[in-house]
């Protein structure tokens, strides 16, 4: 399985993840772990999703977060689990 | 399973500290494309640049969007050119056509900078490694996108002092080339003494003799994430402080590592090694300096400033090497001065000579690097900072490098602006004191007692 970490930061409004999970259902990508937290008074959401098979390429489901972050007011990063993974584990 | 303040800290780490993967290096070999002939030569250094290369580019940017890590820099290195040429060129200007051919062969693949207009003469130069050396100030000031390299002295071989010598003159000569931008040229030569194969970093890359056809190496780097990783120890003993450079050092190689093998595995080329250097860039917060203010110096140049940075240099090796399989190339603190905003305002204060770079030098890599001096600085003057930079290297079993940059119609206390990842730097003083008869002597310094290892 492959895993993508997807983050939401920003000020807290009506339906962020609404609207990133609408997405990911249309582009096959399951959710498997969603956490949120206030960190330094923003929103801070992580989800871990399954993209094997994404609709499109990895490149163009992380910019289409992007963009929904840019309508909803947030940021959204779509990154790839091995990063964290290297960085944090031996 | 990774926890959100993991996430939360590395992306902190790109976002707000700077953290990216410096280079993407792809070494090419050139030694199938030597032909007798200068023009089918060209044609073949253009095609098999065009054809490894294709894909370098467009797969760094993919990397970089899938891990939201940025690849600041694609480019590529290769065979030195002074080997390459050698049964081709009959002149100067045959060099200075290999790197035309270089030039448009990188802007065609969308690289920022190829490295490799070198020769390795750290015993002695061929006439044809001669030419190439003296073509530089031409080929440099001709194209925009190749480096120059010059490996003038090795603790096996010991200096080439007439090439130490000649690299006097030719880099006053590309500083008054390319005058009109603030002699630009110069930034892109640097005299290096034990060169190192897989070096990824410009301007002293080049794809070594002993390397593979093809192979990727990786330059990371990361100053401002060791900065901020300080600010949390402030008052700590040194136990804390050497631990916390290391496993942030640590966090930083492994990025790169992982960077390194997607590519490699990409492209289908293998990987070589990754490049342990904490990097700086004229971005503020992006700076070597400001982690030796960090560790409770006023001003880099101070006294302690060698032991902290001594100390600075051992402690991200230390890290670095357990990240990554494989490390090589210049692996240590840079401590250019223009390319560091920290730096560039420690000279202005009066805090840092050219004296107290030197000394730091010895206890980091690389050397004397992106340093501005008065346009008038004679071509003895520049061969005397090379030779004390070369010995340096030479005695200590370390790379060491001189890049200096004979600024035009500059003298101390103007600025010079090079643009880019290159920064602006105030021209610095140089001792006026003569060295002419010592430098003028032709010949080598033999090697040092301790290279006889065998």
């Amino acid at each position: 399985m492959k895993k993508a970490i997807i983050t939401v930061v920003g000020h807290d409004t009506v339906g962020i993840i609404a609207s990133v999970c609408t997405y990911l259902a249309e582009q096959n990508v399951n959710i498997l772990d969603i956490s949120q937290t206030i960190v330094n008074g923003y929103f801070n959401m992580m989800m871990i999703a399954d993209v094997s098979e994404p609709k499109t390429g990895f490149s163009e489901l992380a910019t289409g977060l992007e963009e929904i972050g840019k309508k909803v007011g947030v940021l959204i990063h779509c990154q790839r689990e091995d990063i964290f993974d290297s960085m944090h584990r031996i | 399973m990774i926890n959100m303040n993991e996430v939360i800290e590395t992306n902190e780490m790109i976002e707000k500290e700077n953290l990216d993967v410096r280079t993407i290096t792809l070494g090419i070999s050139l030694i199938d494309c030597i032909d007798p002939d200068i023009d089918k030569l060209c044609a073949h250094i253009r095609e098999k640049i065009e054809h490894r290369a294709e894909k370098l580019v467009r797969t760094g940017n993919d990397i970089e969007k899938e891990y939201g890590i940025p690849i600041v820099n694609k480019r590529i290195s290769v065979t030195p050119v002074g080997l390459i040429g050698s049964s081709a060129c009959r002149e100067g200007a045959d060099f200075v056509k290999i790197a035309k051919t270089l030039d448009d062969a990188a802007k065609n693949v969308g690289v920022n900078f190829v490295g490799g207009y070198s020769a390795l003469v750290s015993k002695g130069m061929t006439k044809a490694e001669e030419m190439l050396i003296r073509s530089i100030p031409d080929a440099l000031s001709a194209t925009e996108r190749v480096m120059s390299s010059i490996n003038a002295g090795s603790t096996r071989t010991g200096i080439n002092m007439d090439a130490v010598r000649l690299m006097g003159d030719v880099i006053c000569e590309t500083g008054k080339k390319t005058a009109d931008k603030d002699s630009i040229g110069c930034t892109k030569l640097v005299v290096l003494c034990n060169a190192p194969d897989d070096n990824p970093f410009m301007a002293g890359a080049f794809h070594g003799v002993t390397e593979a056809d093809a192979v990727i190496n990786v330059g990371v780097s990361g100053p401002g994430v060791v900065k901020t990783a300080l600010q949390k120890v402030r008052d700590k003993d040194f136990e804390v402080l050497c631990e916390t450079v290391k496993k942030t050092a640590f966090k930083v190689t492994r990025v790169g590592q992982l960077v390194a093998r997607e590519a490699s595995k990409r492209l289908d080329i293998p990987f070589g090694i990754v490049d342990l250097s904490l990097a700086p860039t004229p971005a503020v917060g992006d700076s070597v300096a400001d982690i030796l203010k960090e560790m409770g110096l006023e001003q880099p140049g101070a006294p302690g400033t060698t032991a902290a940075l001594a100390l600075l240099n051992d402690q991200v090796k230390k890290g670095g090497v357990m990240a990554s399989s494989y490390v090589g190339g210049l692996s240590g603190a840079f401590i250019p001065v223009s390319e560091d905003q920290g730096m560039i305002d420690a000279v202005k204060a009066g805090a840092l000579s050219i004296e107290k770079l030197e000394a730091m030098t010895c206890v980091c890599s690389v050397g004397l690097d992106m340093i501005a001096v008065p346009g008038d600085t004679k071509p003895e003057t520049v061969a005397g900072i090379i030779a004390d930079e070369m010995a340096i290297g030479m005695v200590n079993n370390k790379t060491t490098a001189v890049r200096v940059i004979p600024v035009a119609g500059k003298k101390v206390g103007d600025m010079a602006s090079f643009g880019g990842l290159l920064g602006y730097a105030p021209i610095m003083k140089v001792n006026g004191f003569s060295c002419d008869d010592f430098v003028n002597r032709t010949g080598r310094i033999p090697a040092p007692i301790h290279s006889f290892k065998n």
